[in-house]
C-alpha cells in the first residue's frame, strides 16, 4: 500500500515538474514573439524620443530587449527553481510579494464564486436532471443557455450598471474605498467591494456546472438501476437521494475540480471591468507591459492551481467511489 | 381434472405496446412490439412467459411495472385482483406487493451497499431481521450485506436479487429473464428459486427464452411470438405435440432436442414488417386464406388457449 502511495505521489511530482517546464516555455516565447515593444509600452514614444542614447540604451538592458531568448529564459528558470521568481519590471518588487497581495484579493473572489456556482449549479442540475422536461428544467435549462452564452464581461458590465450606477448599492470598481489609508480598512470593506465582481463569476459559473450535471442525471435517471428502482417503488426525494444523488456526486466533483481553470479564466475578464487589483489583472498588466518575470510567475502559479484541482478530484474520486477505493485494495 | 376457476392475481388481456418513432424527418411511425398479449396467474402458480429475443417479452415486464419510456404507449386491461391495475393503485403496490426480479446486477446502484440496497435504506430493526432470515435462507453470509454490487461473486448475484424480492410481502412476482448467460445447473437453481415463491403463495410470471427451463418448474406457459400470445397451455400439455394447440408451439416442441431437434424455415418477422392478421402466418404449413385477414381471436381450447383459426377443425383428433 505505502509503496503505491509513493509510485503515485511521485508519478504526480514528475507530471508537475513537466507541465510547469512546458508552460514557461510557451508562456515565454509567447512573450518573446509578441509584437509589444516594452520600451513603447512602458516609457512611451514621447518619451523615449527626448531621451538619449545612454537612457534608451539603459532602459533597453533593464527590460532586456537585447538578451538571447535562451539565455534569458535559462537564467530565469535558473533562479526560478531556487525559489527566486525575480523582481516584477513594472511594480519595482519582487514577484512574489506581487503575486501574493493580488492572490489574497483574487482568491477570495474565486473562492466565493467557486463555492456558490458548485452547490447552486449542481442543485439545479441535479433537480432539472430529475424532473427532465417538466417545467423545473426547462427554467433551469433556459437560464443556463441564455447565461452561458453571455460574455462574462457582459455581464459584469450589466451587473455595475445596474447596481454600481443605477441604484448605487455597490461601489463600481477597486477592492477598497477611493481615497483610504490601507489601515483604515475593514473586512466589510473587502467584502462589499468583492460583491459584484464574485456575483458576476457565480453567475457565469453556475450555468457551466448545472448543465453538466443536468446532462449526468439525465443519464443516470436512464440507467438500468434507476428504472429498477422505480420498480421498487422509489420516487420523488428518496429515488434522489439514495440513488440520483450518490451516483451524479462523482461526475460533479470531478467537474468543479476541473472548472477552477474557467473561474481563473473569467477572473481575468471580470477583474478587469471592476479594476479590481487581483490576480487576473496584474496578468493583463504584465502581459501588455512586458513584465516578463510577473507573468511567468502568474502563469506558473495559475497552472499549479489547476494542476491542484484536478488531481484533488482524482485523489477525491478514489475516496469516495467504492469500486476505485475497494478494488483497488482488493487486487 | 379442470383446476377450479379462482380469480387470477394478474390477468392481462389484449395488451398492446408501441413506440412513437421519427424516420425521416418528422414522419412519425408507430411500432407495435406488443400486438396482442394475453396472460394471467393465480396465486400459488408459475405461469412462464416464453417467447425468442426481439419478440417483447422485456416490455411487457415494463408495461406492467409502468415504468415504459416516454414514447411508449400502452392499450389493454391489466387486472389485478380482481380490479383494474391503474396508475395510482400500481404507484401504491410497485415495490411492495408486486414486485420485479431484475435480469442482472447491472440493475442495482452500484454505489449503495448490498444490505441497505435489498431494505431500500430503511434502517428499522423488522427489516434488518428479515434481511438476516433471507440471508440464511439463501446461504449468504453476513458479511455480504456490507458489500457493494461490484464485489459480488457471480454465484450470489441470482440470490441477491431475488432477495430484493423477499423483502417485501410479494403477491405478484415477474422475474424478467432470470437464467441469462447462466450455466445449467445455476440456471435451474434460478428458476427453483421462483417455484418456491410460487409455493410459499406467490403468483410468479417468469419472462424466459428458455422454454425446456419453463418446462420444468412452471405450472403453465405463455407462448409469445411476434409480439402476440400465440397459445396458453399447461405444461402438462407439452409431453406430446397432439396436446398442443399451436403450430409454433408444436414447432417450438419439435426443435427441442429430445424430440427431434427440428427447425422450421424463416424468422420471426420484424415489428414493422408484421403481416396482417396471424404473425406466424408465413412461416405456417396450415395458413389458409382467412388466417391473413383481420385479428385472430384468443379462445379457450381443450382447457387452454390459443390464437389460431385452425386448432378447433384439429381438436378431434387430439
Amino acid at each position: 500500500m505505502d509503496g503505491r502511495w509513493m509510485i503515485c505521489l511521485l508519478k504526480n511530482l514528475l507530471r508537475v515538474f513537466l507541465l510547469l517546464t512546458a508552460v514557461s516555455i510557451v508562456t515565454f516565447w509567447l512573450m518573446k514573439s509578441s509584437p509589444v515593444d516594452p520600451l513603447q509600452a512602458n516609457v512611451g514614444q514621447a518619451a523615449l524620443g527626448s531621451m538619449s542614447r545612454e537612457q534608451v540604451a539603459k532602459l533597453e538592458e533593464y527590460w532586456g530587449v537585447h538578451t538571447p531568448p535562451v539565455e534569458q529564459y535559462l537564467s530565469w528558470a535558473k533562479d526560478f527553481v531556487r525559489g527566486d521568481m525575480g523582481i516584477s519590471l513594472l511594480y519595482r518588487q519582487p514577484v512574489t510579494r506581487v503575486i501574493g497581495a493580488k492572490l489574497a484579493n483574487s482568491l477570495f473572489l474565486m473562492i466565493f464564486a467557486w463555492v456558490i456556482s458548485g452547490i447552486l449549479g449542481f442543485a439545479l442540475g441535479a433537480a432539472a436532471g430529475m424532473n427532465q422536461g417538466k417545467p423545473v428544467d426547462k427554467l433551469v435549462k433556459g437560464y443556463c443557455l441564455l447565461v452561458s452564452s453571455t460574455p462574462a464581461f457582459w455581464l459584469a458590465l450589466l451587473l455595475l450598471m445596474v447596481f454600481g450606477v443605477w441604484l448605487k448599492w455597490f461601489p463600481i470598481g477597486l477592492s477598497v474605498p477611493i481615497g483610504m489609508e490601507a489601515e483604515g480598512v475593514t473586512l466589510a470593506d473587502r467584502l462589499y467591494h468583492a460583491v459584484l465582481p464574485a456575483l458576476t463569476l457565480s453567475i457565469t459559473g453556475v450555468s457551466n456546472i448545472a448543465l453538466h450535471t443536468r446532462e449526468k442525471m439525465i443519464d443516470i435517471c436512464g440507467s438500468d438501476y434507476m428504472l429498477f428502482a422505480r420498480m421498487r417503488g422509489e420516487r420523488g426525494w428518496r429515488l434522489f437521494k439514495h440513488y440520483g444523488f450518490r451516483n451524479v456526486l462523482l461526475p460533479a466533483i470531478t467537474l468543479h475540480f476541473a472548472s477552477i481553470s474557467e473561474i481563473f479564466g473569467g477572473s481575468v475578464l471580470v477583474e478587469q471591468v471592476f479594476s479590481y487589483p487581483g490576480l487576473g489583472q496584474a496578468a493583463v498588466a504584465a502581459g501588455l507591459g512586458s513584465d516578463l518575470p510577473l507573468l511567468m510567475a502568474i502563469t506558473i502559479v495559475s497552472a499549479l492551481f489547476v494542476f491542484g484541482g484536478n488531481m484533488v478530484a482524482n485523489i477525491l474520486y478514489g475516496v469516495v467511489d467504492p469500486r476505485i477505493r475497494r478494488g483497488g485494495a482488493a487486487k | 381434472m379442470e383446476q377450479e376457476k379462482k380469480t387470477p392475481i394478474l390477468k392481462i388481456e389484449d395488451l398492446k405496446i408501441s413506440f412513437t418513432q421519427y424516420d425521416r424527418g418528422m414522419h412519425q411511425t408507430e411500432l407495435p412490439v406488443i400486438r396482442s398479449l394475453d396472460v394471467e396467474v393465480c396465486a400459488g402458480e408459475m405461469v412462464a412467459v416464453v417467447g425468442s429475443s426481439g419478440s417483447g417479452k422485456s416490455l411487457l415486464a415494463h408495461g406492467v411495472m409502468g415504468v415504459l419510456p416516454y414514447n411508449a404507449s400502452m392499450e389493454g386491461r391489466i387486472t389485478y385482483r380482481g380490479e383494474a391495475l391503474t396508475e395510482e393503485r400500481l404507484r401504491k403496490l410497485r415495490g411492495r406487493e408486486i414486485v420485479l426480479v431484475p435480469q442482472s446486477i447491472a440493475y442495482l446502484n452500484p454505489l449503495m451497499k448490498i444490505g441497505s440496497q435489498i431494505c431500500k435504506g430503511k434502517k428499522d430493526e423488522a427489516k434488518k431481521r428479515k434481511l438476516r432470515d433471507i440471508f440464511t435462507r439463501y446461504h449468504l453470509k453476513p458479511e455480504v450485506e456490507e458489500l457493494y454490487p461490484f464485489e459480488l461473486s457471480g454465484g450470489m448475484n441470482r440470490r441477491i436479487l431475488i432477495s430484493t424480492a423477499l423483502i417485501e410481502e410479494p403477491l405478484l412476482v415477474i422475474a424478467d429473464e432470470p437464467t441469462p448467460g447462466l450455466d445449467l445447473r445455476m440456471a435451474k437453481r434460478a428458476m427453483e428459486h421462483f417455484r418456491e415463491l410460487a409455493d410459499l403463495g406467490a403468483a410468479v410470471l417468469v419472462i424466459t427464452h428458455d422454454l425446456e427451463l419453463a418446462l420444468e418448474t412452471a405450472d403453465r406457459v405463455a407462448v409469445f411470438y411476434a409480439g402476440t400470445t400465440v397459445e396458453e397451455a399447461r405444461v402438462s400439455d407439452f409431453a406430446s405435440e397432439e396436446t398442443l394447440r399451436h403450430p409454433y408451439t408444436k414447432a417450438l416442441w419439435r426443435a427441442m432436442p429430445k424430440n427431434g431437434f427440428q427447425f422450421i424455415r424463416g424468422s420471426q418477422p420484424y415489428v414493422k414488417d408484421l403481416p396482417e392478421g396471424c404473425p406466424f402466418a408465413p412461416r405456417c404449413d396450415r395458413c389458409t386464406e382467412k388466417c391473413r385477414e383481420g385479428k385472430i381471436p384468443f379462445r379457450e381450447v381443450r382447457g387452454g388457449r390459443v390464437r389460431c383459426l385452425d386448432a378447433e377443425e384439429r381438436q378431434g383428433e387430439a
